[in-house]
């Protein structure tokens, strides 16, 4: 564990009497493909808030690489090393989807002329090269959806935070992505946390899978592991018996 | 053709570029003395409105202030030269820091306490407002009783000293229009400007993509206001009196805003064809109410033109009109 | 003693000044929209009442009614017929629109009435009442009596009728008042509506208190904006607030150091407050 990538050690939040992430510990390995999974409400969004910056912890502290980021602004937090989308997709609507993947790439170069080509490779490899030229406004969601993921990768991560970028794609698509996702972390040895709904997506892609429910880590390990965990189908599918039952 | 494409036009559009400057350069020789008066008030609104552009249409934050940093350009410089005598070119240099350092202030202060959108608007003109009063009371620099710059009856031209016809004072701000054309997009074609189009899209995209946001924001007010400022200098000099109620006045402010709005906010070319319209528009309309003698008659059409514009194109002329002709801008 | 006369003077006319700032503070809080013709149609509100005044004899009292009326269907039919469109457009393309307007409704009052200052004519307007050592104005005090009237009529609207609930709930969540079946473009035009004569029935008290020309109209969008923003945007209680504060400190700072100073002590505040509590004073946070 010490050899981890990403590190988030107990970390918590409260907002107004909600405690929606308590005392959460996981790790990603270098190249490893995290699912944080669970249901509305869980608490995942706010966990990659707290990693990418967006918010700041109560308690806890999450490590990259070695270095404490914690408490850290959201453009010191990728500057660190760590790529994010939104769920709510966020794409610069008056620029092109080109320079909109540019913006991500000057990060690592001020070059306009490499920071171009960085952007096309990415582009190509997400299938959205046919769109470059299009103002991001124009593109349908699953569409901007791949934008984010995009642009994010533009930055070259260390590791990179997928907020259900699956979401409202055709199953053939979502194929697509996982494969393209996949060969990515093999090819360039990319760590990723995602969270997704879309449990097609996170069976096939990823090594290792955390559950969250209301807050709280309830279960995590390899796929088939978690799958057949009692706590996690109570959670998933008899929602409303554990409710009614005090203590469950 | 190297040229075009560094500025990122079509064949097309550079001959229409070059046709324009070319005519731009032989005007004064062509028309008559009114004629250059109204076209050197073009050449202030243009650069003033790409001025102002850098901060409002690159980096999207709203300022309705911007007569400030033209009034501390204008005083400082001539109140330089006034006092010290120091050449207009030294006092411009002061002017800009001057400048550049309250709009520096101004956007740290609002952005470190997280004032956005129209809060910021109304906080730059509250800014403006209050150094107007500030300056009302201001007796080095004569206060409301206004700075005089000496008036030299020279057979030449003195661009040294920045005293002579409105000819000259024509060709330095073709000059330094153009220059603002071709800062603007260098600016826009390098990280920075990238950086600023982010920020306006989306902050919270932007910061997720590594952009120290706050810092950004404090270049394009420090850039913006500089620059204005530099305005400010050539105005003073080429008005020769200064009034805090005319120089910072509001109605400076919302002049200088307008011909970017109706020539194409974020564009490069929108500032030049917006305050060609707009003052085309206004000189029309004084001539046309002198002729009829109604007061207010003039600012009725003014107003229904804004309305017009507003309601047919209300993201700029520029757009419409480089479609219109063949000469498309790239998407910005 | 001078020095109460003096804050109980600006006090009243804060009233007043305060009524003309709810208008706006309606306004945005509902539509979302920063009226930046505000202060012209307070000065087109003060025009109605000089007209009422010369063409019917009305007291500006009296003419209260009618021009709050008039201003009320123009605010309503602005709205509907052309801001609601604007609506979701960026901030800039608002501003060239309210501009537009400011604009010509200026243009027109300069070629109805000329750029000369105009007044009425009150029998009352040098009346005082003593109390103790304190002296008050007659017209001030009638002026700020209806302020706050005008203001609390309009807080009952909000909170008693269907109307006015259905516009809070609107400004709360104009999604949900939308899946609720509200008209939600029709509570708009009614906001604007109220805001507008907010602004009219002010604009008949002001006139009570000083003269009128088309140009002062920035100066009152400018106040209006400094009120509101001490206030709190979108608090009525704070515009009230504000527009007090603000009288106040006008009257003071025009005795103390300078009356060319006094709106430099509000631009102070408005700057102080923004940077210290931009959500207003009053404001929620």
């Amino acid at each position: 564990m010490s050899a981890a990538l990403l590190e988030v050690r107990g970390i918590s939040k409260r907002f107004r009497g909600l405690q929606a992430v308590d005392n959460v510990s996981f790790a990603v390995p270098p190249g490893g493909i995290v699912a944080l999974i669970g249901p509305n409400g869980a608490g995942k969004t706010t966990t990659f808030n707290l990693i990418a910056g967006a918010m700041v912890p109560d308690g806890g502290s999450i490590v990259l690489d070695g270095a404490d980021i914690t408490g850290g602004r959201p453009d010191q937090a990728c500057r660190a090393g760590i790529g994010r989308t939104f769920q709510l997709v966020k794409p610069f609507g008056a620029l092109s989807v080109l320079q909109n993947v540019m913006v991500g790439a000057f990060k690592a170069t001020a070059d306009r002329v490499a920071a171009r080509r960085a952007a096309w490779e990415i582009l190509e490899r997400l299938g959205l090269a046919e769109k470059a030229e299009n103002p991001a406004k124009t593109l349908t969601l699953p569409e901007r959806k791949r934008l984010e993921t995009a642009r994010a990768l533009a930055t070259r991560p260390k590791i990179l935070l997928l907020d259900e970028v699956m979401a409202g794609l055709r199953p053939t698509e979502i194929d697509q992505m996982v494969r393209a996702f996949a060969d990515l972390s093999r090819e360039t040895g990319l760590a990723i946390l995602l969270t997704e709904h879309v449990m097609r997506a996170v069976m096939a892609l990823s090594h290792h899978i955390v559950v969250l429910h209301h807050g709280q880590k309830i279960c995590e390990g390899a796929p088939e592991q978690v799958a057949r965990d009692p706590q996690v189908l109570e959670c998933y599918l008899g929602h409303a018996q554990a409710a009614e039952r005090p203590g469950a | 053709m190297r040229a075009s494409r560094a500025l990122g036009l079509s064949p097309r559009a550079a001959a229409a570029l070059g046709l324009f400057l070319a005519v731009m350069l032989l005007l004064p020789f062509l028309v008559n003395a009114y004629i250059v008066s109204v076209l050197v008030v073009v050449l202030f609104a243009a650069y003033f409105g790409q001025s102002w552009n850098i901060m409002t249409g690159f980096a999207g934050q709203l300022s309705l202030g911007h007569a400030l940093y033209v009034g501390l350009g204008a005083y400082t410089s001539a109140a330089l030269f006034v006092h010290f005598g120091l050449t207009p070119w030294l006092g411009m240099i002061a002017g800009m820091a001057v400048a550049a350092l309250a709009g520096s202030a101004i956007a740290a202060l609002s952005f470190r306490f997280r004032v956005g959108g129209v809060y910021f608007a109304l906080l730059t003109i509250a800014f403006a407002e209050f150094t107007r009063i500030l300056f009302d009371h201001f007796g080095w620099v004569g206060a409301t009783e206004g700075l005089f710059l000496p008036v030299a009856n020279l057979a030449h031209d003195d661009p040294v000293r920045l005293r002579g016809s409105p000819v000259m004072f024509y060709y330095l701000l073709l000059v330094l229009s153009l220059a603002a054309l071709v800062l603007s997009h260098s600016l826009l074609d390098r990280r920075v400007g990238y950086y600023w189009q982010a920020i306006r899209e989306d902050e919270e995209a932007a910061r997720a993509l590594g952009i120290d946001v706050f810092r950004y924001k404090i270049a394009a007010m420090a850039l913006s206001a500089a620059m204005t400022a530099l305005g400010g200098t050539l105005l003073a000099f080429y008005d020769n009196n200064l009034y805090p109620d005319t120089v910072f006045a509001m109605g400076r402010s919302i002049e200088i805003i307008i011909a970017p709005i109706i020539g194409g906010l974020g564009t490069l070319f929108g500032p030049i064809v917006g305050a060609f319209l707009l003052t085309g528009l206004g000189e029309t309309m004084t001539n046309l109410s002198t002729y009829f003698e109604i007061s207010g008659l003039k600012q009725w059409f003014y107003g229904a033109a804004l309305l017009a514009i507003v309601a047919l194109q209300p993201s700029g002329l520029w757009p419409w009109l480089s479609r219109a002709l063949g000469l498309w801008e790239r998407r910005r | 003693m001078l020095y109460l006369n003096i804050i109980v003077a600006g006090l009243l006319t804060g009233a007043v000044y305060g009524l003309m700032a709810l208008g706006l503070s309606v306004i945005f809080g509902v539509v979302r929209i920063v009226n930046f013709a505000h202060g012209e149609m307070m000065v087109l509100a003060m025009y109605g009442a000089c007209l009422a005044n010369a063409g019917l004899g009305l007291d500006p009292l009296l003419a209260v009614p009618l021009v709050t009326l008039t201003l009320f269907l123009l605010g309503y039919a602005l709205q509907r017929g052309l801001i609601n469109r604007y609506i979701a457009r960026p901030d800039h393309e608002q501003f060239l629109l309210l501009l537009a307007v400011a604009t010509m409704i200026t243009a027109s009052l300069l070629m109805g009435f000329g750029p000369d200052a105009r007044n009425v004519q009150l029998g009352y307007a040098y009346d005082s009442y003593q109390i103790g050592a304190m002296l008050l104005d007659k017209v001030r005090l009638l002026a700020a009596a209806g302020a706050v009237l005008g203001a609390a009529a309009l807080s009952g609207f909000f909170r008693f009728t269907r109307t006015g609930k259905s516009i809070r709930a609107c400004a709360d969540n104009q999604f949900g008042a939308q899946v609720v079946g509200l008209d939600v473009k029709r509570l708009y035009a009614v906001t604007f509506g109220l805001g507008a004569a907010c602004v009219g029935a002010a604009g008949c008290l002001m006139l009570l208190l000083v003269d009128v020309q088309p140009y002062i109209a920035t100066d009152y969008t400018l106040l209006a904006f400094i009120i509101v923003i001490l206030g709190g945007l979108g608090s009525m209680p704070g515009a009230l607030f504000g527009g007090i504060l603000v009288g106040v400190s006008e009257a003071l700072s025009g005795f103390l150091v300078e009356p060319s100073f006094k709106s430099a002590f509000s631009f102070g505040l408005l700057i102080l407050v923004l940077l210290v509590r931009p959500q207003g004073l009053l404001g929620r946070a």
